[in-house]
């Protein structure tokens, strides 16, 4: 859990960003905690990704500020950033055409002066730390779902970041699936102790693993707290994303009514 | 329209000289120039030689039938020579080059970008340029004058095929013709524009593949394959648009 005095490592004021006129996020301010595993929740479509591309400077935002540990990210704090952040992609965003050694081995061959020795442990510890040691030859197409995720971590950690983000990591998977990603990610970020920012739509799974939640909707935060605090917020945007499975039960349950209403009339 | 054409020119430029500027912020480059050494040097090999080969046959005989109405069977030698040398190899060549290793490089690249390859390395804090463009471009200054001497080589004997076993012109006077005719000046012209094309072509194709996901009309699969299309069509428009204006400084 965080600390009481909380030392802000990513911090975002009035960012901001529009794809062709359409507002996609309209002015985010947000705090992300040193060493925490901090989950920003939202509805499918409301600009989680966008907000983290523009964290990581894939989108270019349209207006806002952009701190990292205490700097202003401008062209000049871009490069040393880079260097001390990591993003895990939705899609993975393996290179198919090189092994999962070679993968996890090209950010230090490229961004370090390490010879080729320490380079081929480095990566093979990481590798091991997330029990894919077998696995190094292999290509991302030959690994499962799981397999070729906890490759990509072991990619974006190899390089010791200080703040990892990622990208919807549990899109599309079953949830016992959803639970193990979700408990890797608690599982390393601890014992890696990097800070941990994860944009998702699965409630549950994150309110678990998180020491802190935000809401994002309609492209602002309309929500930051702990997740004991988000279990128990009024909001009432908060309330209709956090009970939509309530929502829609006591929805089905009237149709089945109106319906059983109908038939009956139809017997008659 | 224009703004579209003028556009595409800078944008184009503004690829190349990024990527040929930061050839030296990729670090460990052997292996990836070894590689594409392997993508435009041995996997082209048998269409160049295959090519190259039957050009040669051809011209020595359409040469010989041609030649033999002024009674000039002797100058064969000279004729499928300098065809070779000056226009047909570096031109032939890069076309067959556009075709294999260009268009691989342009669905390589479009696949990378459509599955966000690109944009990892970037977020790595690693030169997408530097790591998949530069190794290619620097290659292909060398690979591509190299297939054209071997076009030229077996075209050559490919004309002493028809010409001189096939048709019967003596074989010594053939070569005798060929040594006599080509001059320095006509290797520096085909070597300039081997070079020339290779490079040409090889960013073209680079930057259509590198930027697959700016057609707006057509994504994903499609996207990649109409990135690959532009590339080998633009890439051989220009390869023969630079011959013509090469030629006539040359000339």
């Amino acid at each position: 859990m965080i600390a009481h005095e909380e030392k802000f490592i990513l911090q975002v004021e009035g960012l901001k960003k529009s794809f062709d006129g359409r507002s996609v996020l309209g002015g985010i301010d947000l705090g992300v905690p040193a060493g925490s595993l901090f989950t920003v929740l939202g509805p499918s479509g409301t600009g989680k990704s966008v907000f983290l591309k523009c964290l990581a400077n894939v989108l270019q935002p349209d207006a806002g500020r952009i701190s990292f540990d205490g700097k202003l990210l401008d062209a000049e704090g871009r490069a040393g950033f880079r260097k001390r952040c990591s993003f895990l992609f939705q899609s993975n965003a393996l290179f198919d055409s090189l092994t999962a050694l070679e993968n996890v081995a090209l950010p230090l061959e490229q961004t370090t002066d390490f010879n080729n020795k320490e380079i081929r442990n480095r990566s093979l510890e990481a590798l091991q730390q997330l029990d894919m040691e077998d696995f190094t030859q292999h290509y991302p197409g030959q690994l499962s779902g799981g397999m070729q995720k906890r490759l990509a971590l072991a990619r974006a950690i190899v390089t010791h970041p200080e703040l990892v983000l990622f990208d919807e990591p549990t899109a599309g998977l079953d949830p016992l699936r959803r639970n193990a990603v979700f408990a890797m990610i608690a599982k390393y970020q601890r014992r890696f102790n990097f800070t941990a920012l994860v944009v998702t739509h699965d409630v549950p799974e994150a309110l678990v693993a998180s020491d802190r939640v935000a809401l994002l909707s309609e492209g602002r935060i309309c929500f930051e707290g702990s997740p004991a605090q988000f279990s128990s917020s009024t909001n009432s945007i908060v309330h209709s994303f956090r009970d939509s499975a309530e929502a829609l039960a006591a929805s089905l349950s009237a149709i089945r009514q109106e319906d059983g209403n109908k038939n009956g009339n139809n017997s008659r | 329209m224009t703004l579209n054409i003028v556009g595409g020119f800078g944008d184009f430029a503004l690829f190349a000289g990024k990527s040929l500027r930061c050839v030296t912020e990729s670090k460990r480059l052997p292996p990836r120039i070894i590689r594409a050494f392997y993508e435009q040097g041995t996997v082209c090999l048998p269409v160049i030689l295959i090519v190259g080969l039957f050009t040669g046959l051809v011209l020595g005989l359409q040469g010989y039938h041609v030649l033999s109405r002024f009674g000039s069977q002797g100058l064969l030698g000279a004729l499928v020579s300098l065809s070779l040398i000056r226009e047909m190899a570096p031109v032939l060549a890069a076309l067959m080059l556009i075709g294999q290793a260009g268009s691989a490089l342009a669905a390589e690249l479009g696949m990378q970008r459509n599955t966000e390859q690109i944009v990892a390395l970037e977020t790595m804090g690693v030169s997408s340029h530097a790591y998949l463009v530069s190794p290619r471009l620097i290659v292909s200054l060398l690979s591509f004058p190299a297939q054209t001497a071997l076009f030229v080589v077996v075209g050559l004997w490919g004309g002493a095929l028809s010409g001189s076993m096939l048709l019967g012109v003596d074989s010594g006077v053939y070569w005798s013709s060929v040594e006599q005719a080509v001059e320095f000046r006509d290797l520096r012209e085909c070597f300039a524009k081997a070079a020339l094309f290779g490079l040409l072509s090889i960013t073209i194709c680079a930057w259509q593949g590198f930027h697959a996901d700016r057609c707006r009309s057509a994504t994903g699969a499609r996207g990649v394959s109409a990135a690959t299309t532009r590339g080998v069509v633009i890439a051989s428009i220009t390869v023969l648009v630079a011959d013509y204006v090469i030629t006539s400084f040359f000339i």
